[in-house]
């Protein structure tokens, strides 16, 4: 995946924003990748235009060999639904769907497995992340970690080649970030996925095969 | 299960109290809708009913719709002719030939068709004028045609046909005289001639006008006292098929030429009060379930204002903004099925306690129900507006719903 001389400016009430500029950057299946950068650097904005939910006021980002800057938004949406999964800093679990449910959507609105195979293949992911005993559970019965991890399962529900995570442990504890953060490892190095993660966190950047820093929507020299 | 579908129904029953009371809006709504219009639709039904079968199908009076044409007029088509002072000759009023008429009419199928001579009388009694309206028939047809018999309260039109100096009179005139049946009276046409006739039969309508004006005798009596034989000024018929009246009217005016009202023509302007009565009523029990239609637009936009985290996962998941829309159509619609399923029978138990109320409308004797139309149209047009407007008002905020930006939401985190 490669993104070119990709900006992104909005246009607020008399001036304008500038999110991301000028930036170019590769990303490499079976890489974590590693986006850091002071609060309000644009790390998020970045990671929005490479996961397809915003579009870049110019540059281009072609994404395994498509070029998506021209797709319409349903395009950009079965992209998303095929290829992508966002982890973000909350979980964003649906309230009134057990674990297992959650992990079933992205499954259900692709529609290419069977209501069985959705079934045993939600749970195998459940297990992937350590809550095989969780499966029943609504998210208001789980702690955050847990809560965490079912979204990670969700955003592998339909085996998409790039993981995208928002400083997914920004709002966990020491232990429950240490998981995670090797959950996501393991993604890209044994599952052969692309992996890029905002953090804020130095010991988790550092074991990343890719570091990139960003300062005021400007990706530094490596 | 679609997944829109259970996705729409946990939001359902993630709030539970203010979808209840929205959706007994709805059922509400349906309900009053069906009780109210299947009352106004029995009545219209009940009082077009009585119309029609009170008064004849179509009347062929002796007279011409438009004036004759004058010869000149005839000469000079397309010019402007100006005529003054023109008048009719005298002549003796009446539908001429109207025997044949009255045969070439019995022989349609499910057509019946009888001659009238109507005229004026006096009666003097006890040294008063009392103006009264002689209605000559043939005493066979007027059972068969007219609702006298229907109306007697006291002998029959039977002893019209052994009695041919017998006459039927009002139920008002024979109060007002102090007369029995059986009683002699006599009467002074406007020719002078003068007739006793004895009374073989009393009838009431409700009217009063009515009951103490209109008397029923033999045409011949009146052919005679008017010195008008063979002379009739009204052919009344009545049809199987009240509704091809207005068809044969015209058909009987072509041939005849004289002035042929059907019951339609002559009932327009009370057609056009029940028109806007219609209008008026649909007006008002659409209005309640606009009100309930108003609670499901205020549900589900509550929904929506607490689901934007939701919606922006799943749009950022791939969900499309349609999809979206749809979870939230579909919330409109189960309530509105849901408002549907229960409002009808609620509905049939108002008009069931409808039912159960009786009056007495004057004239009649025993208390009649009020009037209910239990027809498919009524339940199909409330269940299908009900259903309408839920839909109508869940489109509205699920297109709302549908435009959440993901970013902007996730920007926003918790
Ligand atoms: N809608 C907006 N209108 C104006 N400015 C905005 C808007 N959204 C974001 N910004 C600005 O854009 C910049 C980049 O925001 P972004 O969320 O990408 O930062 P970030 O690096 O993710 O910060 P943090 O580490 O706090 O999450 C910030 O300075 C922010 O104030
Ligand atoms: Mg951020």
């Amino acid at each position: 995946m490669s993104v070119r001389d990709v900006t992104r400016t909005l246009l607020g009430e008399e001036i304008e924003v500038t999110l991301v500029k000028n930036a170019s950057l590769d990303i490499e299946t079976e890489h974590f990748t590693a986006i850091t950068g002071p609060s309000g650097s644009g790390k998020s904005s970045l990671l929005y235009l490479l996961g397809l939910l915003d579009r870049p006021t110019s540059g281009t980002i072609n994404m395994l060999g498509t070029e998506t800057t021209q797709l319409s938004e349903n395009d950009l949406a079965q992209f998303r639904l095929e290829k992508l999964g966002f982890i973000f800093q909350f979980h964003f679990l649906l309230p009134e769907f057990t674990a297992m449910e959650n992990v079933r959507l992205p499954m259900q609105k692709l529609g290419k497995l069977s209501v069985k195979e959705q079934t045993e293949k939600a749970v195998a992911l459940l297990e992937s992340v350590g809550l095989h005993d969780q499966i029943k559970k609504l998210p208001k019965q789980m702690s955050g970690g847990q809560c965490q991890r079912v979204a990670i399962a969700r955003a592998l529900a339909n085996d998409p080649a790039l993981v995208l995570a928002d400083e997914p442990t920004g709002n966990l504890d020491t232990h429950s970030a240490a998981t995670v953060q090797q959950i996501l490892r393991d993604i890209a190095h044994t599952e052969g996925r692309a992996v890029v993660a905002v953090t804020h966190d130095e010991h988790f950047a550092a074991v990343a095969d890719k570091r990139i820093h960003i300062v005021d929507g400007r990706i530094q020299g490596n | 299960m679609s997944i829109f579908f259970s996705i729409a129904v946990r939001h359902i029953l993630s709030r539970k109290r203010q979808s209840f009371v929205s959706l007994l809006g709805i059922i509400i709504g349906v309900a009053f809708f069906l009780a109210i219009s299947s009352l106004m639709q029995g009545s219209q039904n009940d009082f077009i009913k009585r119309l029609i079968d009170n008064s004849p199908h179509i009347s062929v009076h002796d007279e011409y719709r438009n004036a004759k044409e004058q010869p000149v007029q005839k000469l000079y088509k397309d010019r402007v002719v100006e005529l003054r002072s023109i008048q009719p000759l005298p002549e003796t009023r009446g539908i001429r030939g109207y025997k044949q008429v009255v045969e070439d009419l019995k022989r349609r199928p499910g057509v019946r068709a009888s001659a009238t001579l109507t005229g004026q009388a006096i009666l003097n009694y006890a040294g008063r004028d009392n103006s009264i309206v002689l209605n000559g028939m043939i005493p066979a047809d007027m059972k068969d045609l007219t609702t006298v018999e229907e109306n007697m309260i006291d002998g029959s039109v039977d002893d019209l046909i052994s009695n041919r100096n017998g006459v039927i009179v009002g139920a008002e005139l024979c109060r007002r005289l102090m007369l029995e049946r059986g009683d002699n009276i006599t009467l002074t046409a406007s020719t002078g001639q003068v007739r006793t006739f004895k009374i073989v039969g009393i009838f009431r309508t409700g009217s009063l006008d009515y009951d103490d004006k209109q008397a029923f005798t033999d045409i011949k009596r009146v052919q005679a006292m008017m010195n008008k034989s063979n002379r009739a000024n009204t052919i009344i018929i009545k049809m199987d098929d009240s509704s091809k009246a207005q068809k044969l009217a015209d058909e009987v005016e072509a041939a005849t030429g004289y002035k042929s009202v059907s019951w339609q023509e002559a009932s327009e302007d009370i057609m056009s009060t029940l028109a806007i009565r219609n209008v008026i009523m649909y007006t008002v029990v659409s209005a309640v379930l606009l009100v309930a239609a108003f609670g499901i637009y205020n549900i589900i936009f509550t929904i929506i204002m607490e689901k934007q985290k939701d919606i922006a996962i799943l749009k950022s998941m791939g969900f499309l903004a349609g999809d979206i829309q749809w979870i939230f159509i579909i919330q409109g619609c189960i309530l509105g099925v849901a408002g549907v399923i229960f409002g009808l029978p609620l509905g049939c138990c108002l008009m069931l306690a409808l039912e159960q109320i009786t009056f007495e409308p004057p004239g009649v004797s025993e208390p009649i129900q009020m009037p209910i139309d239990w027809s498919a149209p009524q339940f199909f047009i409330a269940g299908a507006f009900a259903f309408f407007a839920a839909v109508l008002a869940s489109y509205l905020p699920a297109k709302k719903g549908a435009s959440v930006m993901p970013v902007q939401i996730l920007r926003g985190g918790q």
